[in-house]
Parts: structure tokens; sequence; C-alpha cells
């Protein structure tokens, strides 16, 4: 999919670029006494896909599951939709994670459920609905997300690898969230694959209107599918910007990553590729 | 949202053409009431047929997926129905949802059918009996597969994991001392306690010692034993192994060329075969103490009675008896807590079910070999 970047993307979402729909602020986050986030602040816009990169080990999971609420941050705030997350009550907090969805790297669907219950899971818990809607709507998404529907009935065990992947994304749109979270979406799948799912996850947001936080190393889908970069380094947002910003930048980590080998083979600094 | 908000969905006809007008927000949290204007919007079109059809839109303000397969649902019901549809007025924005949801296909998988409750429940008798029987089929299969891992094992002693199992000994034997001590004593307490209470009354107080010695040196010692260890380490065994099976840890010993029966099952195996009759020793040991307390304090014999009346009482056999069967027990415990480990499928529900048979099987088969051993040595007069 080609992509102008110049015009904006997604007529759903106003006022792109001038609010922040998440926005972490000096955010501490460690482990006894190994201190992975030391300060970090970075903001996502409404409408953007953001996607985040840094080495292996570096905290990108770390800050995902913070902002997540699954990780105990030190010190520091995260505001998701101008909230404070460390203020909400528990029933506010519910409320707010209606509004996000999360594709964890393994898909995490509940192994004792079929697809169709998974996807089902949330909306039951959330939604008053009738069964007949539940399952038009079970449908929709799974065809959205590109899945026959003759999976629905199938056990997650008995998926591939791409299968399992796009399950878990109609189970984190099940919602209809406004922002959603992708850990390493494209890992474990083959180029084409990957290139499917970047290319699906591109028009869902347009779609839908989402707001898109990918942690991700692929390279192939920071470059055809995010509008911003934040590279992580030293526990801190070293970088963030678009990707000609990345190109640009001095910072011998992020000249390693965007110039090196695999990078070049990706066709990252050639003319005319975009 | 206000009293005075225009209804969901409006229906008006003119002429031939019925008129449909949506309004508010047709989102998820509304999904209700949108299910009811649109099925009341289709049966609109029962009352009198109609030639076409107008769906305007305009008054929509937010569209979600819940929403736009209402719309859809509204439409294709009126195609269906041979009214040629015309949808107007949505907002551009919300123009990539919908044409995305009127893609989608008719097809909706079956849910797998539930079954008459009778039925159901012979066919889950049917199930199980036929499971016994493949059950049986699969741990002799399991059984051969270990014994031929010990061969492979005693012809090259030098590829027994020691380390292994020195690790499983401690926990599923030194780590139990407390708790089969703190048991066995309780057990011992009680026998003497309940003996002295009824023998009593025919003034034969003293025999309580050959009941307690018999009773827990001969039978109860050791199944109580076993029944811990099958509850303690058998569903250990079975969950850590089925875990290792669930992310292809045991796939991964067996592409490098290991026999996971040699790796895995055996040390286990062999920790448990040294572990029970030492844990059988020492429970026999702490329910005679347990016993010879209560008599003491509350049947007033003294210990030096209690010991001498126990050597009079006691043989050594009835020691040997239950010390003998020990070692059977472990056996049989670890060798279905590793097979029922080993059986774990993909899924955390299958790692909770095949836990669970390991320990209801390991004490049901503890205790039928109890039985058998129990015709045996009264057969051979021991």
């Amino acid at each position: 999919m080609q992509l102008d970047s110049d015009l904006p993307r997604n007529a759903a979402a106003p006022a792109k670029a001038e609010e922040p729909i998440i926005r972490v602020r000096d955010v501490v986050v460690g482990f006894g006494d190994r201190i992975i986030l030391k300060g970090l602040s970075l903001d996502v816009m409404r409408g953007e896909i953001l996607g985040f990169v840094g080495a292996s080990g570096g905290g990108k999971s770390v800050l995902t599951r913070t902002i997540l609420g699954l990780a105990k941050k030190r010190s520091g705030t995260v505001e998701v939709f101008g909230q404070d997350l460390d203020t909400l009550s528990y029933a506010e907090r519910r409320v707010l994670e209606q509004r996000w969805g999360v594709l964890f790297q393994q898909g995490a669907l509940f192994s004792s459920l079929t697809v169709r219950q998974n996807i089902q899971f949330p909306m039951r818990e959330y939604l008053d609905m009738s069964p007949k809607l539940m399952d038009e709507i079970t449908i929709a998404k799974l065809e959205m997300v590109g899945l026959s529907p003759d999976t629905a009935e199938k056990a997650p065990s008995e998926l591939s690898g791409g299968m399992i992947k796009r399950a878990a994304l109609a189970r984190a749109l099940a919602l209809d969230p406004e922002i959603l979270f992708l850990d390493e979406p494209t890992s474990g799948l083959d180029p084409i694959g990957a290139g499917e799912f970047d290319e699906l996850i591109s028009t869902l947001q347009q779609t839908l209107g989402l707001t898109v936080f990918m942690v991700t190393h692929d390279l192939d889908s920071l470059h055809t599918v995010c509008d911003r970069i934040a590279a992580l380094g030293d526990g801190k947002v070293i970088a963030v910007g678009p990707i000609e910003t990345m190109m640009a930048s001095d910072h011998p980590w992020i000249k390693a990553y965007f110039h090196g080998k695999r990078a070049r083979a990706a066709g990252f600094g050639q003319e005319g590729r975009r | 949202m206000g009293a005075a908000e225009a209804p969901l969905l409006a229906t008006a006809r003119n002429g031939r053409e019925l008129v449909f007008v949506g309004n508010g927000r047709w989102i998820a949290a509304q999904s209700q009431a949108l299910e009811g204007a649109v099925d009341a919007g289709v049966a609109e079109l029962a009352t009198a047929p109609a030639e076409s059809a107008r769906l305007d839109l305009s008054g929509v303000r937010s569209l979600d997926t819940v929403g736009a397969v209402m719309v859809d649902r509204l439409v294709r019901a009126l195609e269906d129905a041979g009214v040629r549809m015309q949808v107007v007025g949505l907002e551009r924005r919300f123009e990539p949802l919908l044409n995305e949801i009127t893609k989608r296909s008719r097809e909706n998988p079956p849910r797998k059918k539930h079954i008459n409750a009778i039925v159901g429940a012979v066919q889950i008798v049917g199930e199980t009996v036929s499971g016994v029987g493949s059950d049986g089929k699969l741990f002799l299969g399991f059984v051969g597969s270990v014994v031929l891992a010990t061969l492979r094992v005693a012809v090259k002693p030098h590829t027994f994991r020691w380390t292994s199992m020195v690790y499983h000994l401690e926990r599923a034997g030194l780590r139990a001392v407390p708790i089969i001590a703190l048991i066995t004593f309780l057990i011992g307490c009680i026998i003497a306690q309940q003996g002295i209470f009824h023998f009593r009354k025919f003034g034969a107080t003293t025999y309580v010692v050959d009941m307690v010695g018999i009773l827990t040196l001969r039978e109860l010692g050791v199944l109580i034993v076993s029944i811990m260890v099958a509850g303690r380490s058998g569903s250990a065994f079975t969950a850590e192994l089925g875990s290792m099976k669930m992310r292809e840890e045991v796939d991964a010993l067996r592409v490098m060329g290991f026999d996971p029966n040699e790796v895995l099952v055996l040390p286990r195996l062999v920790a448990l075969i040294v572990a029970l009759p030492l844990l059988t020793f020492i429970g026999n040991m702490c329910a005679l103490f347990g016993g010879g307390l209560v008599a003491w304090l509350y049947g007033g014999i003294s210990p030096e009675i209690f010991l001498n009346r126990l050597q009079e009482a006691i043989g050594l056999n009835t020691f040997e008896v239950g010390m003998i069967k020990a070692p059977f027990m472990a056996a049989i415990i670890g060798l279905i807590a590793c097979m029922e480990g080993m059986r774990v499928g993909g899924s955390a529900e299958s790692l909770g079910s095949r836990t669970t048979a390991s320990v209801v099987k390991a004490i049901f088969l503890v205790i039928v070999m109890d039985g058998l051993f129990a015709m045996f040595f009264a057969a051979i007069d021991m």
C-alpha cells in the first residue's frame, strides 16, 4: 500500500498532530537494581501510527507494559486520553480499558476457548448484545483481519502463527478501540505474511480511525506503515520523528540501525523506493 | 442524550418507496436499541410491499463496527426481499468502515451443536469406559518405553542423570519430611486414642499397642505417605513435564537426540523410588511415636511398657511388609505422573485436566496395589 503522508490519512481523526492521545512523562521503571527506563517521555498523537524501536532487552516491551499498567513504574506519569492513569478509580479504569486493544507478541489467545469465544469474550463482558449480533460482529472482525468465517470454530492450537496473530488482532479490535498496541506484530511471520500484516494494520487504521502504538524490529514495517518513529536508547527516547529524521540522525545506534546491512537490504536510503 | 432526541431509525412511506432516516449514535453501547430499530424497519416491509427504499444516514453522528453491521443487516434484508436499496447521506469519514463491512460474506458457520443432556451423559459414560481401555494400553506402552530407557542406562550407567535425580530426591524426599512427619504423627495419635477409648471397656487397653503397631507399620504408614507423595510430587511432575511439552521443550530434547524418558522421566522415577521408602520409614516412626505419646498421656501406658509390648507384638515381618510395598507405590506414582505429563496437549486446560488425572489415578492405583499386596502376603503367610 502506497501512502502519501502529506495528506491526512484518516478523516475520522480530526485535529491530528495537535492532541497527544498518550502522554508519557519522566517515567522510571526498574526491576531490583536494574533501571530500565530512566525518565522516559513520549507523546503519541491521535490518528498516527507510531513505530517504537530499540535494542532487544532495552525496554520497549517494558514501556508498553507500563502504559498498559502491567508493569509498575517508580515515578513519572502516564496519561491516556488526557487522564492520568494513577488517579483513576477502578471503574474509570475499566471504562478506559475498553478504549484500547492490545495484540501481544504471542497472540495470547485463550487456549481453552475457540476463536469465536475469544473474540466475543470482551463483548460479553462489556456490552449487552444479542448472540446473533455478536456472531455477525465476530464474522465481520474476522474478515476485517483477513480470516475466513470458518476459523471461528477453531481452537487456537489449530491455527498457524500468522493466523494466531490475525485472530488475536480481531480480539483486540472486538470493542472498536481507539488505540491499538502492537507488540512486534510481524515477528515470526514470513516476509509475505509480514507485508500483508503491515498492509492490514494500515487499512484498519484508516477504516477504524485508530491510533497505533507499534513496537517493532521490522524495518519494512517502519518504512511502509509508520507515520513517526521513536527510538529508545539507554532508557530514554533518543530520537523521534518521521523516517527522514531517523535517516538524518547522527546518533551512533540509530545510524547502525537504519544504515546497517539489513537496512540497506530493505531499501533504506535509496532513492525511488517510496 | 436528551429525551427529545430523534429515534435511531425512523421509517416512513413515500408511495411505493420506503424511507428510513437514521439518527444519533450507531455504536456498540446502543446495540440493543439499534437491533430493535433495524428489525422493526425490516418488519415494516412485511406490512406492505415496496419497490425501492432509501436509507438516509445524514443524521448519524458516530458509527462503529456494530453500527455498520446494523446498516448492513438492514440493507441486506431489504435487498434479499427484492427491494432496490439506496444509502445516502453518510458522512465521508464513516464510508471506509461501511464499505469494509458490506464486503463481509453472509456465511455464519454453525456453532458446535449442544447435545441432549441424557445422550451426553450416556456418551460420557461410554467414552470413559473405552478410555479406561486405551489408558491401560497407553500405560503399558509407556512402561515399556521406560523399561527400555532403564535398560539403556543400565548398560551405560554414566549416562544416568545423577544431578537431576538428586535434585528431585531433595524436592520429593527431603522437603516432604516435615509434612509427612506431622501427618503420620497425628494419624498415630488418633489410632491410639480411638483404640484406648474402645478397648478400655474390655480392660484390654494394652492391646492398643498391637493395633497401633500392626496398623501403621503394615498398612497405614505406607498408604498415607504414598497418597501424600502422589498429591505433592506426582502433581508437580505432571505439571512440569506438561508445561515442557506445551512449550515444545520435550520435542527440542528429542531432535537433539535425547530420549525424554531417559532425561526427564528416569531421574524423577528413581528419585521417587528412593524417597518413598525413606519417607515411609520416617512416617512409621512418627506414627509409633504419636501412638506411644497418646498411650502414655491418655491411656496411662508408660513408654517402657509400650516398647516392651511393641517388641512382643510386632515381628520384623510386619515392618517388612510395609516397607516392601513402598518402592512399588513409588513406581506407580512416578509412572502415572510422568505419563500424564507427557500426554498434555496444547492448551492450559489440558494441563489442568492431566494434573488432576495424574493425582486421581495414582491414588486409586496405590490403593488397588495395597489390596493386591494384602492378598499376596496373606497367601505367603507373611
